[in-house]
């Protein structure tokens, strides 16, 4: 590049002295800083505007007239706590987020395990099934599980246990990927020495691997938690109605109809859980891992948190 | 020092679960959509021996598919939207993720939290807030109408393309910038130093070594938001809801849950999931080419 610096005269023009802070060639990329702040504020200030108006006073939610907590508890008809549709979504969400974390955790876990030492024959497909689900739109799965609970698994109808099964089927494989990568990097060195200072296998994998695992096993939970809140497909695929319907399904019915300032008071509530869910995720994964960080920055364990 | 039945046994229940349900479940979309419809009833009959497939449902789908047929359409406007999302997905979020990995300095882990914070916030509640925004009366209208850039306001969510294609790239944008962040930050400074060095400028530099280098971020970030978007239905539906802007997801979910033909409706997404494969196998193939062209990286 040859561009020299140039002395300014006085009295530019305004346009001229931005243009050549913008393209000083001798600082950081100031173009660069412009789109990247620009970005950030277009993806996050909307979302905080949605929460604003989660606290306006009227049934508006484009025009601010106050504050107030009508919509979250207020409102003796319309707001969260005391329209039953808007509680029992909210319940429906915990619940089939509490419940895949609790069965595709420990299965994830174990196959996760299975997969990075299991050396025999049917590893390689299976390593290879794992990918899928992975990778296959929302909509093939929830056709495809429509399908199969009305022609083969006749004894499981669409509503809860159906959703609970298809977020688990997505979810597995968030686990597998996550604990994977804390395999790999612990590498088997301990469990080796434990084997030679005497630890049975059993020993061995309960009191050395487990221990070593458990910021991963944490950090997956997080993950898989908060997949299954912000699921929307495969519970709208498998809702029956009425009660089975989740928070993002009834967000979704609100935005094609009038939505009412408690439509974003519930997305408000399933927003602050989520993040306060994988905050804690994060961190109890920061505390765990302290200490085995070679001059790793925060950036790369928030890289590994995310896979 | 293990049994040597623990590890597949460590693995079972999980291969077991995604069999019977990711496996068998895909089995019976295909058994469907090669299937026949029963006359008085309506449903569709799944016929589970492939020697006995019934090709005429597919046959009356591919030809729907086909220039002059009823989904020709949509399938083009697909793509489209697609194509138009992707191009300024990697337009925005290549600055944004070559900045923060390159130039960020200490601000590195707050700008990536902020980054990574909209793929924690719910999709729906992302979009509700688009919908808020663009109101008759919300914020963008006012805010277009006050600097007298629009006359009068403009109906956003009536049906406009430019909505869909804006809510696509602001839905799916945060997971292309981390793969695409995760790539660049691997890049290793001393190349650039060497490529300068050489007596490269440092447009040429970029050229030549940070976006070859790259490629695999922005081939995987591609392929991460393009699959999802292919199957899209609720984006649309949201922002606009208008048939001319309904894409390819649009028609399976109005084929299964308004429409009386759930087999025409298996045969679309038997064909969206064969040619989303073709996709998948041409991104492993070009991963796998680069990763042989560059053996030191």
């Amino acid at each position: 590049m040859t561009t020299v610096a140039q002395a300014r005269p006085a009295g530019v023009s305004g346009w001229s002295r931005i243009w050549g802070w913008l393209r000083n060639p001798w600082g950081r990329p100031r173009f660069l800083v412009l789109v990247t702040w620009a970005y950030i504020l277009w993806s996050i200030v909307p979302v905080l505007i949605a929460v604003q108006f989660s606290f306006n006073s009227t049934r508006s939610r484009t025009v601010w007239q106050g504050f107030s907590w009508r919509w979250y508890w207020g409102d003796p008809v319309d707001s969260v706590l005391h329209d039953p549709t808007l509680a029992h979504a909210l319940i429906q969400s915990l619940k089939l987020a509490t419940a895949d974390v609790v069965i595709a955790t420990p299965i994830g876990v174990l196959l996760a395990l299975g997969l990075a030492r299991w050396q025999g024959r049917g590893s390689r497909p299976s390593n290879f099934l794992m990918l899928f689900p992975l990778v296959t739109p929302e909509i093939v799965m929830g056709v495809s599980l429509l399908l199969v609970f009305s022609h083969i698994f006749m004894f499981i109808h669409t509503g809860t246990l159906a959703q609970i099964l298809g977020h688990v089927t997505f979810s597995i494989s968030y686990v597998v990927v996550i604990v994977r990568g804390r395999l790999f990097s612990i590498g088997r060195q301990y469990e080796e020495a434990a084997a030679d200072l005497g630890a049975s296998p059993t020993i061995a994998l309960a009191r050395v691997l487990f221990p070593l695992l458990t910021p991963a096993i944490i950090a997956s939970a997080a993950v898989v938690f908060a997949t299954s809140i912000d699921d929307f497909v495969i519970s709208q695929w498998l809702s029956k109605g009425g009660v089975t319907d989740t928070v993002p399904i009834l967000i979704y019915g609100a935005t094609r109809a009038a939505p009412l300032p408690s439509t974003n008071a519930i997305a408000t509530i399933m927003m602050v859980v989520t993040l306060v869910v994988v905050t804690l995720g994060f961190l109890a994964w920061r505390v765990l891992t302290r200490g085995e960080r070679h001059g790793a920055t925060a950036a790369e364990d928030f890289g590994a948190f995310n896979i | 020092m293990y049994k040597r039945w623990l590890w597949p046994g460590f693995a079972f229940p999980g291969v077991l679960w995604l069999i019977l349900l990711f496996v068998v479940p895909f089995y019976v979309v295909v058994a469907v959509a090669f299937g026949t419809v029963d006359p008085i009833l309506l449903q569709p009959v799944p016929i589970w021996n492939p020697l006995q497939w019934n090709v005429g449902w597919m046959i009356e789908v591919l030809h729907r598919f086909s220039p002059g047929g009823t989904f020709y359409g949509v399938a083009i406007r697909t793509l489209e939207y697609v194509a138009a999302s992707l191009a300024l997905c990697l337009l925005i979020g290549y600055p944004v993720a070559y900045y923060v990995a390159r130039h960020a300095g200490r601000l590195k882990g707050l700008l990536l939290i902020l980054i990574v914070l909209p793929l924690w916030i719910s999709y729906m509640m992302r979009m509700l807030a688009w919908v808020n925004l663009l109101a008759p009366d919300g914020y963008v209208n006012r805010f277009l109408t006050y600097t007298h850039v629009l006359s009068q306001p403009r109906d956003w969510l009536g049906g406009q393309p430019s909505t869909v294609v804006f809510a696509l790239v602001y839905g799916y944008i945060p997971y292309l910038i981390l793969p695409l962040f995760a790539a660049l930050d691997r890049i290793e400074r001393s190349h650039l130093e060497a490529a300068r060095d050489l007596g490269a400028s440092p447009w040429s530099a970029f050229r030549h070594v940070t976006l070859p280098l790259s490629k695999t971020g922005i081939l995987g970030g591609a392929v991460l938001i393009t699959l999802p978007m292919f199957g899209d239905y609720y984006t649309p539906n949201i922002v606009s809801g208008a048939p001319k802007t309904s894409m390819i997801g649009n028609q399976i979910d109005l084929y299964f849950h308004g429409g009386p033909q759930p087999t025409i409706g298996a045969a679309i997404t038997v064909l969206l999931a064969a040619f989303l494969t073709v996709l998948m196998a041409y991104y492993m193939w070009t991963i796998h080419r680069a990763s042989r062209e560059l053996p030191a990286v």
